[in-house]
């Protein structure tokens, strides 16, 4: 009996007795709220993408009939005018995406480095600063720049006195790669260009890179969001310690040696976090769409995000709204798990760099370096 | 074992709730029996603060006399607002239907066909009552309407030594007159960049999107109207008002920036508020080679389908809808009334406004059926290439995306 209820301590009296039971007491109000909020709206979500729900009343009443994909075909593989929006879409926050995250890591991180200088004067007054733009509505933003960016904008009188004639950014549907081919005299595509392709958009289409007006909004992007970046970057490089900058020192590294060999390295958990979170907030990018009107400029500002809004509350086909977010979902869960096992893979080198480094400021040696 | 037991009640406790709350019936008021103390809500899509008092101080009038009341509520945003009311299972009592998304309630059945049940149902003006029909049944009131006219800048037409004479009348002149008023700072004609405007030019060449059971979109006629407009905009006469940096027509008129503009009555008050100092009158449209055409807009007082205060709400609108009540919206946001002797009225007490309620004899409604909306939406975004684009190019995506829509609407 004894042996027997040794590895169970649960299942028999003794002092752990009821532990489980009032383990899930307590997690239960935060089930509930996951279940209510998450599991159950998802659940709904993936049924309403396979129905042909209108948007009226309940999307479980007697009439809404099961589809099957159908939602999904109608905007991946049949022509037509919702796929054709769909690729156009996707093909804008492609371009964004690829602009977007990296730019603002690069600049939150420089920005961090900067106002972590001890001999910086001011750090509280540019930390503040930077980081403001994050704090401040995104459609507060969004309108303000819509007043710099207008043809007669600020933006325009400041590269008109350098003799440029600035676009009217938030209309301008213009690709900046077809711009740049434009310049080279190429207007029209070549023929094996010419045919719609993938998602019904033809590869001309595909190549012609954000629009002036994406470009505006991806400026935008930047502005506002390197500030959160910059805060995450901060509080990483503070963990750093200054024994570790002392070590580079005495090995004879100079700053731009050090920023790469040291201190990137060391932020690599901080970089995989920020890389992250910039990714899937580009992807789901919505507000600042839907200010200046989706629509607009040549449908390239337009994106999955505000489609799946348009085509659930406008065109009340609330299944492809439903579909264009699943797809959107699952794709951000690769494209993060992608992301992540490029990092991961890097581990074991990065250990040893660190390792190094740790073992040389903890043997305050003056001899061997880092190679 | 056991935990997972635990989890799965959980789990399906929670849905339990969920799915409940998801498919309770409608509440509201007790089966219509009751006539009074009714709480009704009302949803706008407000042109502005002026509309929307006048509209609850109507909607006031009504509850003080009939004993309920009505709360108004101006939509930010009145398409995404409806549609989340209906998908929450929670529409307002009566709502502003747009013209353009009428046909698709209609289709999804959403709103109830109730106009017929009006008592003043046959005094609306036909085309308004075909507009709201669907399938053969008048489904709801026309709220007011309004048609497209020809604004022009008096200071500006005086200035280049324009007369009454000058006024165009068809095409040529109208080409002429734009040219003679584009000065360095100022653009002869402007419009918004969008079916809704450029489509008048289409019909007044001739052309129809929709003959009989075929979709027309990319005929000759459509592409000469398309034609006729890149030739004011190579002339340098025609700009739209993105180009003008401006929201729309009104505000390129009122800035000066445009000397005439294509808008509706709503002009009037929106120059009142905005550029009080702005002298303009309005005219018919000048006619094309197939003669005149414009376009009505309305939108119609909608009521959800099943509604419980149907016999409230329908004697709400009928109130709403009475020439007496229309003619206070006149006064209060310009709109013309919805009934043939309202409309006339009209005419008389606003001299100004002649020339809109002139265009009800040739007007035009803008093609909406269920699903076009997002065809026209397309429509718009080709649009922007028009100054450099084949007109053909514009319309065969139109074409292609309306003979795709209309399958579906009626397959």
């Amino acid at each position: 009996m004894a042996v027997n209820a040794a590895p169970r301590p649960r299942r028999g009296g003794g002092i752990r007795r009821g532990e489980a039971r009032a383990g899930w007491l307590f997690v239960t109000p935060a089930v509930l709220i996951t279940a209510v909020f998450l599991v159950i709206p998802i659940a709904l979500a993936l049924w309403v993408s396979m129905s042909d729900w209108n948007g009226f009343q309940s999307p479980l009443n007697p009439r809404v009939n099961f589809v099957g994909l159908e939602n999904y075909a109608a905007i991946t593989v049949e022509d037509g005018l919702d796929q054709r929006n769909f690729g156009t879409a996707v093909r804008n926050n492609l371009y964004y995406v690829l602009l977007v995250v990296p730019l603002q890591t690069i600049i939150s991180l420089l920005l961090a480095v900067q106002v972590n200088r001890a001999a910086l004067r001011g750090r509280g007054f540019f930390r503040t600063a930077f980081y403001f733009p994050s704090v401040t509505s995104t459609v507060a933003i969004v309108v303000v720049f819509q007043f710099l960016f207008t043809a007669s904008g600020a933006v325009n009188a400041a590269i008109g006195a350098l003799g440029i004639s600035g676009p009217d950014w938030f209309n301008d549907s213009t690709g900046l790669i077809h711009g740049l081919l434009s310049a080279f005299g190429i207007t029209q595509p070549p023929a094996a260009l010419a045919e719609p392709g993938f998602l019904g958009i033809s590869g001309w289409e595909w190549i012609a890179g954000p629009s002036v007006a994406m470009t505006s909004l991806i400026i935008l992007a930047i502005f506002t969001t390197s500030g959160t970046f910059m805060l995450l970057f901060l509080a990483a490089l503070q963990s750093i310690g200054s024994e570790i900058d002392e070590a580079t020192l005495m090995d004879g590294a100079g700053p731009f040696r050090k920023f790469f060999s040291v201190t990137v390295p060391m932020l690599r958990p901080t970089l995989f976090t920020v890389l992250t979170l910039g990714l899937i907030g580009s992807w789901q990018v919505f507000d600042q769409i839907y200010v200046i009107g989706g629509g607009s400029a040549g449908g390239t500002i337009s994106t999955p995000a505000f489609l799946a809004y348009r085509s659930s509350f406008v065109d009340l086909q609330w299944g492809q709204g439903a579909a264009i977010a699943f797809i959107l979902f699952l794709f951000i869960i690769l494209l993060t798990l992608v992301q992540r096992w490029v990092l991961t893979e890097r581990t074991p080198r990065k250990r040893n760099r660190v390792a190094a480094t740790e073992k040389i400021a903890a043997n305050d040696s003056t001899s061997g370096g880092l190679r | 074992m056991r935990t997972s037991q635990w989890s799965a009640l959980g789990l399906a406790g929670a849905l339990a709730v969920t799915l409940t709350a998801c498919s309770a019936g409608s509440e509201g008021g007790e089966g219509g029996a009751v006539e009074e103390g009714l709480e009704l809500t009302m949803l706008i899509g407000s042109s502005g603060e002026a509309e929307t008092t006048a509209v609850q101080a109507a909607a006031d009038a009504w509850g003080e006399e009939t004993g309920n009341t009505v709360e108004v509520i101006a939509a930010n945003d009145l398409v995404q607002q409806l549609g989340q009311g209906f998908s929450g299972n929670n529409p307002p009592d009566i709502f502003y239907m747009p013209w353009d998304q009428f046909q698709t309630y209609a289709a999804q059945g959403f709103i109830e066909p109730y106009a017929s049940e009006l008592e003043n149902a046959g005094d609306f003006l036909p085309a308004l009552a075909e507009q709201f029909s669907y399938d053969g049944d008048f489904y709801c009131a026309p709220k007011d309407f309004s048609t497209l006219g020809l604004q022009i800048n008096l200071d500006a037409w005086e200035a280049a030594g324009l007369t009454d004479a000058d006024i165009p009348t068809d095409w040529d002149q109208l080409a002429s007159v734009a040219q003679t008023l584009t000065t360095g700072d100022q653009v002869g004609l402007s419009m918004g960049r969008e079916y809704a405007r450029v489509g008048v030019f289409m019909n007044q060449a001739g052309g129809e999107i929709v003959d009989g059971d075929e979709i027309t979109a990319n005929s000759e006629e459509n592409q000469a109207g398309l034609e006729y407009l890149q030739g004011l905009i190579d002339a340098g006469s025609l700009k739209f008002p993105q180009e003008l940096e401006a929201g729309w027509g009104g505000e390129a008129f009122g800035l000066g920036k445009a000397a005439m503009v294509i808008e509706g009555p709503w002009i009037n008050g929106a120059m009142a508020n905005d550029f009080p100092d702005r002298r303009f009158i309005s005219v018919e449209l000048p006619a094309g080679p197939a003669g005149p055409s414009t376009y009505a807009f309305s939108n119609c007082w909608g009521m959800p389908v099943g509604s419980e205060t149907k016999d409230a709400t329908m004697d709400l609108i009928e109130f709403l809808t009475s020439d007496e009540q229309q003619l206070a919206f006149s006064e209060a946001f310009g709109v013309i009334p919805s009934t043939e002797s309202g409309a006339a009225a009209y005419a008389e007490q606003f001299p100004d406004n002649s020339a809109f309620v002139a265009g009800v004899e040739y007007a035009e409604s803008p093609v909406a059926f269920q699903g076009a909306a997002a065809a026209f939406a397309d429509f718009n975004t080709q649009l922007e290439s028009i100054g450099s684009a084949e007109p053909a190019s514009i319309l065969d995506p139109l074409q292609a995306n309306l003979e795709a829509a209309y399958a579906e609407a009626n397959g």
